[in-house]
């Protein structure tokens, strides 16, 4: 089953060509679209929602085309833009009820639905105040319930973590993994940085100049390389023998051992072996490759530039190279 | 980095999710829906106490020279109104411009301003059920605000015992009056207000746009009264507003002309091109708006 098919899909204006023959199958989840600012990712929602025509090819929307049944789409589709899009002088109550009408909800089920949904995008107390006051969290979590208020079957996210500090961008990657695992919404969300998509998708799509760069499955590359790098503060010999002996997989490399991670336990024999040998563990940390790592281009200047206006770990474009992925133990 | 299953906030959800398989009722019922959220947006119902304020003081001004009159009308025994119904809007038509300049932008400017557009156009209704529906409002607020006066005008003629032949004539003629002229005001109002994202430009555009209209429209109609030239003042009516209703119910409603002279329109010709003049800019704000909205798209 697909939830967005596109097929040749081109939309050229006068002076750029936004998306250049694109083709890709969307199956349910939650899928990343990611691509640098201008790469076509916000063209190719307009087409999707049936509000933009392509110039050539075809797209669906689950199994509705958006040249003939746009209306039919957007009825069972929500969306949530990049920018600002709350009136300041009206409360998220009443505000996301006028919306789950504007979607068809009848007067009862909009009050019973908005409430539901404010809930399970966590505002409470406050949901009763004028947005006006919120903090960039709240009204991100406003608009992700106007989207779902609905309860479409697929929505669409642009930029969901836009302007949200580490802890609110977590908050909110961790809500749209919810959509799909509670909800059992599948959500297309797009982001210029890769590597917070990675820990929420189960699939990710690259764009570049209107053209699809790659298409796979997350888990196709993060998890079968995840291994365990283990410093300690000598006799590595020693722990290499020890931890072969007890059936792990583990090369030396200069002074770290990379074990390869098989389960849970792995992670408790490797601390046995060391404080059997009575020797300092440095640390100990996940590793795997990044998702930045099999994209990296070096010659995505727009991807460099992005990169720069945001120096976060998250921005692994610019900083290939093995990062850990947290999880250090000193 | 955290681990999004660390996070502190929003684990607290014993209900589970609930979908929905209840009725969807599609673009008709969305677009009254807009449209009775606008109605109400114009006096500030549903909005914060601040935006009720003036649209409420303009309805209460609005009535309240209805109420003197009434007054007036029973306790000095008059065989008629002081007052027709269809000049009572060419009279407060300051207070009418006030409306729509203050509520006009409130209706679309805000939906531009805060980039609320592009949520309505992701659901399934199209560009030309928000232009209606925000006409439709529009107009509906404006006639509410002119109609109002005039059914106290009419229970306190009735009140008064005034003939009720001649009393419900003129009470149906000034409804057709300022319906036409609340589908008219909206029209200019909205084309203006949706140009422009912020609020003040389109208050200040519109009331700048009737204000001067009507005024250089009646300065020129004091010349050709002083040149004793009274079929001009009756073509000048053509362009301003207020005086193109006053036209038109001259010609077409009977009513006493608020012009220099009560000079109405002179002839048949004038009088057809008055209402004309009304349903062309009728049909074409409505064009504009259509034209301003199925490109707005997301953005």
């Amino acid at each position: 089953m697909t939830v967005i098919a596109t097929e040749s899909l081109s939309k050229r204006y006068p002076r750029v060509t936004a998306l250049d023959r694109l083709t890709v199958d969307i199956t349910p989840g939650v899928t990343g679209l990611v691509g640098a600012n201008g790469a076509g990712k916000s063209t190719l929602i307009k087409i999707l929602l049936g509000l933009a025509p392509a110039t050539e090819g075809r797209a669906t929307v689950l199994g509705r085309d958006v040249a003939t049944d746009g209306a039919g789409i957007r009825a069972l589709v929500g969306y949530m833009p990049e920018h600002d899009c709350l009136p300041p002088d009206v409360s998220a109550t009443e505000f996301v009820v006028h919306m789950a009408r504007m979607s068809g909800l009848p007067p009862t089920a909009a009050r019973e639905r908005t409430a539901d949904t404010l809930r399970h995008v966590g505002l409470y107390e406050e949901r009763y105040r004028p947005m006006g006051g919120y903090s960039t969290g709240m009204k991100q979590r406003v608009k992700l319930a106007q989207a779902l208020v609905h309860d479409p079957q697929l929505v669409l996210l642009d930029e969901p973590t836009n302007g949200l500090d580490p802890a609110g961008r977590d908050d909110m990657l961790g809500l749209i993994r919810r959509v799909h695992t509670d909800f059992g919404i599948s959500v297309l969300v797009t982001s210029h940085l890769l590597g917070e998509l990675e820990r929420t998708s189960d699939h990710i799509v690259v764009i570049d100049g209107g053209k699809l760069l790659r298409a796979s499955s997350t888990s196709d590359f993060t998890q079968t390389t995840g291994s365990l790098a283990v410093e300690v503060t000598d006799r590595e010999s020693e722990l290499l023998a020890t931890l072969t002996a007890a059936g792990l997989t583990a090369q030396r490399t200069g002074h770290l051992l990379m074990v390869d991670i098989g389960d849970d336990e792995t992670y408790d024999t490797v601390r046995d072996a060391v404080a059997g040998l009575g020797v300092g563990l440095v640390r100990m940390e996940q590793r795997r490759h990044r998702i930045a790592e099999l994209f990296a281009d070096p010659d995505d200047t727009g991807a460099d530039a992005t990169a720069a206006a945001h120096p976060t770990p998250d921005t692994a474009v610019a900083a290939p190279g093995a990062m850990g992925t947290g999880r250090s133990v000193r | 980095m955290t681990q999004p299953d660390l996070a502190p906030t929003d684990v607290i959800h014993d209900i589970g999710y609930r979908s929905y398989d209840g009725p969807r009722l599609g673009r008709r019922y969305a677009r009254k829906s807009l449209y009775v959220q606008s109605l109400r947006g114009a006096y500030g119902l549903g909005r914060s106490a601040k935006s009720k304020v003036l649209p409420m003081i303009l309805f209460a001004v609005m009535c309240l020279p209805a109420l003197i009159i009434v007054a007036l009308t029973i306790f000095t025994d008059r065989k008629d109104l002081p007052l027709q119904y269809t000049r009572y809007a060419v009279v407060l038509q300051a207070v009418i411009t006030l409306f729509v300049a203050s509520q006009a932008p409130q209706a679309v400017s805000r939906d531009l301003r805060f980039k609320t557009t592009p949520l309505y156009f992701s659901r399934p209704i199209e560009a030309v059920d928000y232009v209606v529906a925000k006409f439709a409002a529009l107009a509906s607020a404006l006639f509410l605000l002119t109609a109002a006066p005039l059914l106290i005008l009419y229970i306190g003629a009735l009140l008064a015992k005034l003939s009720f032949g001649h009393q419900t004539a003129g009470f149906a003629k000034g409804l057709v009056s300022i319906a036409l002229l609340s589908l008219l005001f909206a029209g200019i109002g909205l084309v203006i207000a949706a140009v422009t994202p912020r609020r003040g430009f389109g208050v200040a555009a519109v009331i700048t746009l009737f204000v001067i209209s009507y005024g250089a429209v009646s300065a020129v109609q004091g010349v050709a009264d002083n040149q004793e030239k009274w079929h001009v003042i009756g073509w000048l009516g053509l362009f301003s507003p207020i005086t193109l209703i006053d036209g038109f119910q001259t010609w077409f409603l009977d009513a006493t002309s608020a012009f220099p002279d009560a000079a109405g329109p002179p002839n048949a010709a004038a009088g057809t091109a008055y209402l004309l003049v009304i349903l062309a800019i009728l049909a074409g704000s409505f064009g504009l708006l259509m034209r301003r909205y199925r490109k707005a798209g997301l953005s």
